[in-house]
């Protein structure tokens, strides 16, 4: 049977000991996943091996993470697809690691709730749906798909340095209220984002597009915030719209 | 200890929705969750939602009564007939609500929300996003307990991600709270409270070949079992007809909504050649067409003894690309073809898990001060087999209803009050079970004896049953059970312990797996997703009734309880 080698990062912060890399040696088969290889090794080899799964199918954003040097979702990464023999594998970066593979992901959800992830209509709707024509639905498309998995927080190299940035995904949750024709409340919306922890510390890098599973554009999304508020601080709204 | 006034065990679709209810009533509500609420399998969920909403150009004259008589139909007759309209008849205030929250459905040309024809439906009537319903609703419910959690105008609602639930505390016919476990600490704690809406869903994860989540084990089902709450109708298992080949994800039931074709390895629409699926073709219900695919298959109309084709080539890029995205993206990902051009290979996978912790119409169980909802609930709306597009609706509805009895409940004076005493114990209890687990010094592998026991339910309680592989599945549960006795364990550390955590799925797997064999076994008829092929007819005049299952330290225990046919008639189910 084939063989491959999973390098895994290895941390429990309750321990003194230092973080490093484990190796486990893991057949494989085409079609197999780097989720079922890291399942595999729990089953059978360390079950003291941490990190998150559900799906298994690339939807609900539970096991984003760095491996052979980049981020994905494991269980929608193919082993035979990866172009070397040993998969290295090494949590989200920018989030206190609790164990392993495992993060603490407060202060990410933390920043998805402070930008008021939820629609504000300001007013009670009508007795049956509102109408939203097909054109306006469109603009929602590329804003409504983020599974929240924390890929495109863990790539932006701001986090490096401001811990505080609200980051890609939350600016992109912002953007999917603002084109949302039955929202109200642009202006807060706006406000909330134009100080010094929102969309001007983005340095439209693009990792975050280059990572995002869902093929999304969050550097997109905070260049049309961008604009919008400028476009009002100067009072150009018709041509920065 | 934590005191909360309801708890609410699950955060998925229900689990959110009962937490709503209850929050909008003012009380304090906890949601204990073993995962982040936004990784449920609520998530995966594609087709869409039923409501009789009449938006689709041939749906203008569905209403609520039509589609309770679709819902009991697709039952084969066994849903409680009341239960069902009770679901049907909130649909659209549920759907609307949704929408109200910001629920971003595809529209149609005028602005409403769309809909599209689903199996065994009489009318167009699935509120579709594009095939991402699971996802659009999970997130609508979980920005509203965002806008609501820090509790400024009402009452606290909180959340408790990653807290496992390791049993539930029943004493003298009352439900006191629940013991849960921390699974970064390993900690226990007793979480008190006046009621607990149990919203855990399906046990899929007991089949092999399932489309489920790999956090969906029959664990949840088997904690208000066993503390004496009977399951309902678990035999009937609902297996979905197209699942992708390899992996069993989830290809929607759109994909034959929107026009798509079921091929066998001649390229022919096959379902033609079958007298209960002629007529309605690849909109049949799921039972028949899951039944029909098995025995092209087992005819050698398959390929490589296992899956047909689904061929999406007709309906063109423009609309795979608008309403199909979804399942394109894992056809890519998981099985390397891409449905504008190619054909997908699919077999029927385990789906649903009909049965569940009995409940009444309002989501009572027998334990006062116990509610369940959702999939891991059987009122049962959906009898002996579910529409597309109905569990959703479950979801939501009877979520509203759970949070609403409980609330009820809550305000008229709970439980007798009952010293803290019977925490304590159960929290010893719980600690002295794990305790047990962590120094075992047993040979078997729990990763060994799950496959096994989703080996023996793949085969022989599939959707083809007969008395004697069920009899041999009987005994083979009953053999994995003796040997998780025996259960060898690796990490004996607390701390984040996600071994330990899969251990103890695994003995609520194993019960459960024994609840469904037994009742497959008992019922000596076919009906809905029940195919025996030694009793290959319906027979209302021995089983139009509900299987009700009991844990005693004896064994299991089945005794059967009268369905409501007050509204519709038992006729021959055909399309």
């Amino acid at each position: 049977m084939d063989k491959r080698t999973f390098r895994i990062f290895r941390y429990d912060s309750s321990k003194s000991e230092s973080p490093g890399f484990q190796s486990f040696e893991v057949p494989a088969e085409k079609g197999m996943t780097v989720l079922e290889g890291l399942i595999y090794i729990q089953d059978n080899l360390d079950g003291s091996l941490a990190f998150r799964s559900s799906c298994r199918a690339g939807v609900c954003g539970s096991c984003a993470m760095h491996i052979n040097g980049k981020y994905c979702l494991a269980c929608e990464t193919q082993i035979y697809e990866l172009k070397s023999k040993t998969v290295t594998i090494r949590p989200m970066a920018h989030l206190k690691v609790i164990k392993d593979l495992f993060v603490d992901l407060k202060p990410f959800w933390e920043k998805y709730k402070l930008i008021k992830p939820y629609l504000m209509a300001g007013e009670p709707g009508p007795e049956r749906e509102s109408i939203q024509t097909a054109d306006d639905r469109l603009k929602l498309e590329g804003l409504i798909d983020c599974i929240l998995c924390g890929a495109c927080y863990a790539s932006c190299p701001v986090g490096e340095t401001h811990s505080e940035y609200l980051g890609p995904a939350a600016l992109l949750k912002v953007n999917r209220f603002v084109q949302d024709t039955r929202d109200n409340a642009e202006e807060e919306r706006l406000n909330g984002v134009s100080g010094f922890n929102g969309v001007f510390r983005c340095h439209t890098i693009f990792n975050c597009q280059e990572v995002c599973p869902k093929e999304l554009d969050p550097t997109g999304s905070i260049a049309d915030l961008k604009r919008k508020i400028m476009g009002k601080k100067f009072g150009l709204s018709k041509i920065y719209k | 200890m934590k005191y909360l006034d309801a708890i609410v065990v699950g955060g998925g679709l229900a689990g959110l929705r009962a937490a709503i209810a209850l929050n909008q009533r003012n009380v304090k509500v906890g949601v204990i969750s073993k995962v982040h609420p936004l990784r449920s399998h609520s998530i995966e969920a594609q087709g869409g939602i039923n409501a009789s909403l009449g938006n689709h150009i041939r749906g203008g004259h569905d209403d609520w009564k039509k589609h309770t008589f679709d819902t009991v139909k697709g039952s084969d007759y066994l849903a409680d007939q009341k239960t069902a309209a009770k679901l049907t008849q909130s649909a659209v205030e549920c759907i609307v609500e949704m929408e109200h929250w910001g629920c971003p459905f595809s529209r149609t040309e005028d602005g409403k929300i769309a809909q599209r024809p689903f199996g065994g439906a009489g009318f167009p009537r699935t509120c579709y996003a594009s095939d991402k319903i699971g996802h659009v609703l999970l997130h609508t419910l979980f920005e509203q307990i965002v806008r609501f959690e820090h509790g400024a105008e009402r009452e606290q609602m909180q959340v408790f991600d990653e807290w496992f639930v390791t049993s539930v505390v029943i004493d003298d016919g009352c439900c006191h709270g629940v013991i849960v476990m921390n699974v970064v600490t390993g900690e226990l704690e007793e979480f008190k409270s006046d009621a607990v809406v149990f919203a855990t869903g399906g046990a899929g994860r007991i089949y092999g070949k399932t489309t489920n989540a790999l956090i969906n084990s029959g664990r949840s089902m088997s904690m208000p079992f066993w503390a004496g709450v009977p399951l309902k109708d678990m035999e009937f298992i609902q297996f979905h007809p197209t699942s992708l080949y390899g992996t069993n994800i989830l290809m929607t039931e759109g994909c034959r909504g929107e026009g798509g074709f079921l091929l066998n390895n001649k390229e022919e629409r096959f379902l033609a050649f079958y007298d209960d699926s002629k007529k309605a073709m690849e909109i049949a219900p799921r039972d028949i067409i899951s039944r029909n695919i098995q025995k092209e298959i087992h005819a050698g109309k398959g390929f490589e003894d296992a899956y047909v084709h689904l061929d999406l080539r007709h309906l063109g890029e423009k609309k795979i690309m608008e309403r199909l995205p979804g399942i394109r993206s894992l056809c890519l990902n998981f099985a390397s073809v891409d449905p504008i051009y190619e054909l997908v290979p699919i077999q029927p996978g385990q789906h649903y898990t009909m049965g569940g912790i009995d409940t009444n119409i309002n989501a009572e169980t027998r334990v006062m001060g116990l509610f369940a909802a959702g999939e891991c609930a059987c009122v049962s709306v959906h009898g002996a087999n579910r529409l597309g597009g109905n569990s959703l609706l479950e979801t939501l509805v009877y979520g509203k209803i759970a949070g609403e009895s409980a609330a009820d409940y809550i305000l008229a004076g709970g439980p007798p009050k009952k010293d803290e005493g019977i925490m304590k114990d159960a929290l010893k209890r719980d600690e002295d079970k794990i305790n047990e687990f962590l120094r075992s010094s047993g040979k078997e592998k729990h990763s060994e004896i799950k496959m096994d026991l989703n080996n023996i339910m793949d085969d022989k309680v599939g959707i083809f049953r007969e008395k004697r592989s069920l009899e041999k599945a009987l005994e083979g549960v009953r053999e994995l059970k003796d040997r998780f006795k025996n259960i060898k364990i690796l990490n004996r550390e607390r701390r984040l312990n996600q071994e330990l955590i899969n251990i103890m799925e695994l003995e609520g797997n194993l019960d459960i797996a024994e609840v469904i064999v037994m009742g497959a076994l008992a019922r000596e008829e076919s009906r809905g997703s029940q195919s025996r092929t030694d009793f290959p007819k319906r027979d209302d005049e021995n089983w139009l009734k509900h299987t009700l299952a009991y844990y005693t330290p004896d064994g299991i225990k089945i005794e059967y309880t009268s369905v409501d046919v007050s509204m519709y008639e038992p006729k021959e189910r055909k399309y």
